[in-house]
């Protein structure tokens, strides 16, 4: 690519975290995902957070109303978007206040300095103006004045007004962070092309203040010297940048390819998983089915009905939402059918913290219904293997004929990084129990042997009528039954099939260390933080840390108490108080664990796990 | 397609299930009643599903030889939706009762009739919760005495088909418990009827709410006392056919032919398929005659034929055939 060579003066560095801030109408998601998407297509790995606040416009200036988007790239493999940021850049005083104290002392803070005015000082709660009163002496400020300099740049263009001029001030701020990390603007300016075909004035404004900005940088003083960062040495192949739920949809839709059946969605909108419904709707194309229905309940009883009749059915969620759900999820238990839930994690419990990620609903997953009802529970850990995951929760449910219950949670579902593209004709063969003629001896309770799934017959078919419903059923017809060792037996087989599965997923195999002194455990969208934080501790020579990390949590993989053994303390770290640990004592009681449990709606910080792993080797 | 169904007695749809509603329930008369207008309809039996949420009413699934699931309180609605969205050929009923359909499962029941999707609702209303033994239901009277209402009932009824209209109902229609051949005639009916039926059966429970309905539907006054109405048909009613129903301002009003001057042109005519809704709102909650037979039958588009229209359209418009055509596209890169 061209950027390389525009800027002469690069110094190089292996990964940097940057963090735009501003006002939620700023466009700072947008900025922070062009910058993102450009340093992806340029070859280096990539980890994103949006944190956005939950009202869709809060009062403009307002602290609350900050809407910030980080990202973190590098030559090195990136795991998560960072903690610390190496450039702020802050669009107004309140997104300066805001996130300061995650700037790294001695670090750079581009400011537009036209924003700083009395009133948002005051909006901001600052007594006196930061870039006046000495508070900033710690940072490197480069002070701007976008507003007029982006309006500098439009003087010629006729016909905008001046919300549309100040509307793209952030792309001046983007233009000017090209420059320092010598990124291309082509694939900025191909996305104004897309995404503006109909409007050539709105094109060429966003183009002109792009270019302004980036020259603005390229002639200034103030920035001394530009960073470089290669290439990052990634597996060879076709890449996008994917974000967690859109991978979640993705997974599903090459489940449905694969395993011929329909895809159908009935979804009630909930924070953080309604883009999920979202990126579904849209394909049509692939005969994917949708109801946005009028409640959780009815999404998922939608999704059952429509399993019943012969579909890949599944119903997504987050918390509050799974609760609605769990009568019907205790039906499908119950009737034995294939159904997908996704509950994307949020804050809890109640209403919680919506825009905020947590790991608090796994005991809700694993328990929560009425009578003894397990169901398979698994987690995707990264943005990019919600893919995997979702094909995973899809084959699973299809194979052992009852539901699977997928967790993700806000983090990976609206963080971004780079995808390895699967093709549908790489994914594992999903088989499925559909039966579509009757012997004499037919029921609809036949198993199979090894998986112990019964038969899928769906209406339609000639023979094959038969009853279905929430009261117990005879072990053999099917049909209602109220006897005593009947019952005991059902509730026994219904638990020993999703035991079996087993039997059927991988093995879970330690990094860093197969064996040494202490096994660090996490589950689901953790595995990020927790890989970084380890792996850091091994390059310092730490070599007697391992990390096992689970995605299977009901059943367990079946190794699980062979790799914990190997280490003389066992820490399991989570976002909540302490869940996965207690699945863990029911499962392997002859172990002690220690825990690291951080609740405040945010990933793990890294310098705490580092500190606390080494304290515990030390 | 119709040429190759099979010709079917009521047998054919008889499962091996023992009955185990109360002796006397009018239900019975319901079960037989479907039984007889299934082989009518033209469908084959492998295609007829039931799905039915919880009470008495909803055992019902059971004793069809048909398809069918015996699901969970008050959410027959949504699940028979996600069936029939997967597969529009199937016919497919809700099984549902007063309880069921109005209380636990209100939501569901407004938004299936908002929606039209083509399935048929059999809501059995006997105006008391039965399986759980005698508490009253959204259907009870003000002052009734229940288990859950020993002083009596505070809480005012909703009238089915007038909720049921104010959803948007496409097909409602009413039956009385006690006349089987005209309710598998409204059977046949509703199947045919394309959108969402909803049939009101006047439902006697002859354990905790016996005679709720016995002032109109007894034989010695169902004549003076109830109006079955036909599409197309003057309104009338009574033992002697001389009563018929007249508008006086916004009023229905009960006339005598013969008596003032009336005669039979100047009776109303029934029209089912008047998409106005204010005729048939009125002869809903009409006390005097009760009124039953298809209220309102309005053809109108279903929420599958939306659907399907909308998918044909994307299909036609997408170049993605396959996931590879969609994961492969836009924004990607290499990695050598």
């Amino acid at each position: 690519m061209v950027a390389a060579t525009e800027n002469k003066k690069q110094k190089v560095i292996d990964a940097v975290i940057i963090r735009f801030v501003g006002d939620s109408g700023d466009g700072m998601q947008l900025t922070g995902t062009q910058f993102s998407d450009t340093s992806a297509m340029f070859g280096n790995d990539v980890s994103t957070f949006p944190n956005y606040p939950a009202e869709i416009r809060a009062p403009q200036g307002s602290l609350y109303g900050v809407s910030g988007f980080q990202v973190h790239i590098g030559s090195v493999e990136i795991n998560t978007p960072g903690d610390d940021v190496d450039l702020l850049v802050a669009m107004n005083p309140a997104g300066l206040k805001t996130n300061l104290h995650a700037l790294k002392p001695g670090h750079t803070v581009i400011v537009d300095t036209d924003s700083f005015t009395k009133k948002n000082l005051e909006k901001a709660l600052y007594e006196t103006n930061p870039l006046e009163d000495g508070s900033l002496e710690n940072y490197r400020v480069i002070e701007v004045g976008m507003t007029t300099l982006t309006k500098e740049a439009l003087k010629d263009l006729k016909g905008l007004d001046n919300k549309a001029i100040t509307r793209s001030k952030n792309m001046f701020a983007l233009g000017m962070v090209y420059w320092m990390y010598g990124r291309s603007r082509e694939h900025t300016i191909d996305f104004f092309n897309k995404k503006f075909k109909k409007k050539p004035q709105i094109i060429e404004a966003n183009t002109k203040v792009l270019n302004a900005g980036f020259y603005f940088a390229e002639t200034l003083e103030l920035i001394p010297n530009a960073y470089s960062i290669a290439p990052a040495k990634m597996e060879p192949g076709t890449y996008r940048i994917i974000m967690g739920n859109q991978a979640t949809a993705w997974g599903f839709l090459a489940a449905a390819e694969k395993s011929g059946l329909e895809l159908f969605l009935g979804s009630y909108p909930i924070t953080p998983a309604s883009n999920i419904l979202h990126e579904l709707v849209k394909h049509k194309h692939f005969g994917v089915k949708t109801l946005q229905a009028e409640d959780e309940i009815a999404g998922i009883s939608s999704a059952i009905g429509a399993s019943f009749a012969g579909d890949l059915a599944i119903t997504t969620t987050s918390g509050p939402g799974l609760a609605l759900k769990a009568e019907a999820l205790g039906l499908a238990m119950m009737i034995e059918l294939p159904l997908v839930i996704v509950d994307v994690q949020r804050g809890g419990p109640s209403t919680g913290l919506p825009t905020k990620t947590e790991q608090s609903d796994l005991l809700q997953a694993m328990y929560g219904r009425n009578g003894e009802s397990p169901i398979i529970v698994i987690a995707a850990s990264t943005p990019a293997n919600c893919f995997n995951y979702a094909y995973e929760a899809a084959k699973l449910t299809i194979e052992h004929m009852t539901p699977v219950l997928l967790l993700t949670d806000g983090y990976i579902a609206n963080g971004s990084a780079p995808w390895k593209i699967k093709s549908v004709s790489q994914m594992p063969e999903i088989k499925n129990h559909i039966i579509k003629k009757a012997t004499d001896t037919w029921h609809p309770y036949d198993r199979d042997n090894d998986t112990l799934a019964r038969n899928w017959a769906i209406p339609g078919t000639p023979d094959l009528e038969h009853r279905v419903g929430g009261l117990e059923k005879d072990r053999v017809s099917g049909n209602v039954s109220y006897v005593p060792e009947n019952h005991e037996y059902m509730t026994k087989i219904r638990a020993e099939k999703v035991k079996r599965v087993q039997n059927y997923i991988p093995e879970i195999v330690p990094e860093f260390a197969d064996e040494g002194d202490l096994l660090v455990v996490g589950w689901g969208g953790t595995y990020g933080s927790l890989h970084s934080a380890v792996k850091e501790l091994h390059e310092d020579g730490y070599d007697n840390i391992g990390f096992a990390h689970f995605n299977y949590i009901n059943p367990l993989p079946k190794n699980t108490s062979e790799v914990l053994r190997k280490f003389k303390k066992i820490i399991v770290c989570e976002l909540n108080s302490g869940q996965f640990v207690k699945v863990l004592k029911i499962n392997c009681s002859e172990f002690d664990f220690l825990q690291f449990n951080k609740i405040q709606g945010l990933p793990f910080p890294n310098n705490e796990l580092v500190e606390k792993f080494k304290s515990l080797v030390q | 397609m119709e040429a190759a169904v099979k010709e079917y007695t009521y047998k054919d749809f008889t499962s091996d299930q023992e009955v185990r509603w109360c002796p006397g329930c009018d239900d019975y008369v319901i079960l037989r009643s479907m039984q007889k207008a299934l082989p009518e309809m033209g469908v084959k039996k492998e295609d007829v599903v039931f799905i039915s949420g919880i009470g008495c009413s909803s055992r019902f699934p059971y004793y069809m030889d048909t398809y069918g699931m015996h699901s969970i309180h008050g959410r027959a609605p949504a699940i028979a939706t996600g069936v029939k969205l997967t597969n529009p050929d199937l016919s497919v009923w809700v099984i549902t009762g007063d309880g069921d359909s109005m209380a636990i499962g209100g939501n569901h029941f407004i938004h299936v009739l908002r929606r039209n999707i083509d399935l048929n609702i059999v809501l059995f209303n006997n105006e008391i919760y039965g399986l759980t033994k005698g508490q009253f239901s959204p259907t009870s009277l003000v002052g009734q005495k229940t288990k859950s209402s020993p002083y009596g009932n505070t809480q005012p009824p909703f009238l089915a088909g007038e909720l049921a209209i104010g959803a948007q109902a496409r097909f409602f229609g009413r039956i009385s418990g006690n006349t089987p051949k005209e309710m598998t005639q409204m059977f046949i009916d509703a199947e045919k009827f394309k959108g969402t039926s909803l049939i009101e059966v006047l439902q006697n429970c002859p354990i905790f709410n016996d005679g709720a309905y016995s002032k109109y539907t007894d034989k010695a006054v169902r004549e003076d006392r109830m109006l079955f109405v036909e599409h197309g048909k003057p309104m009338i009613f009574g033992k002697e056919r001389n009563k018929g129903l007249v508008l006086n301002g916004l009023k229905l009003e009960v006339a005598t032919l013969g008596e003032n001057g009336i005669t039979e042109a100047d009776i109303l005519v029934h029209d089912a398929k008047e998409k106005d809704p204010t005729l048939h709102q009125m002869l809903v909650r009409l006390e005097y005659p009760m009124v039953t037979g298809i209220i309102r039958a309005f053809d109108d588009v279903t929420l599958e034929e939306r659907e399907d229209a909308l998918t044909a359209q994307v299909k036609s418009d997408s170049s993605y055939k396959k996931t590879d055509d969609l994961f492969f596209s836009g924004d990607i890169y290499n990695v050598f």
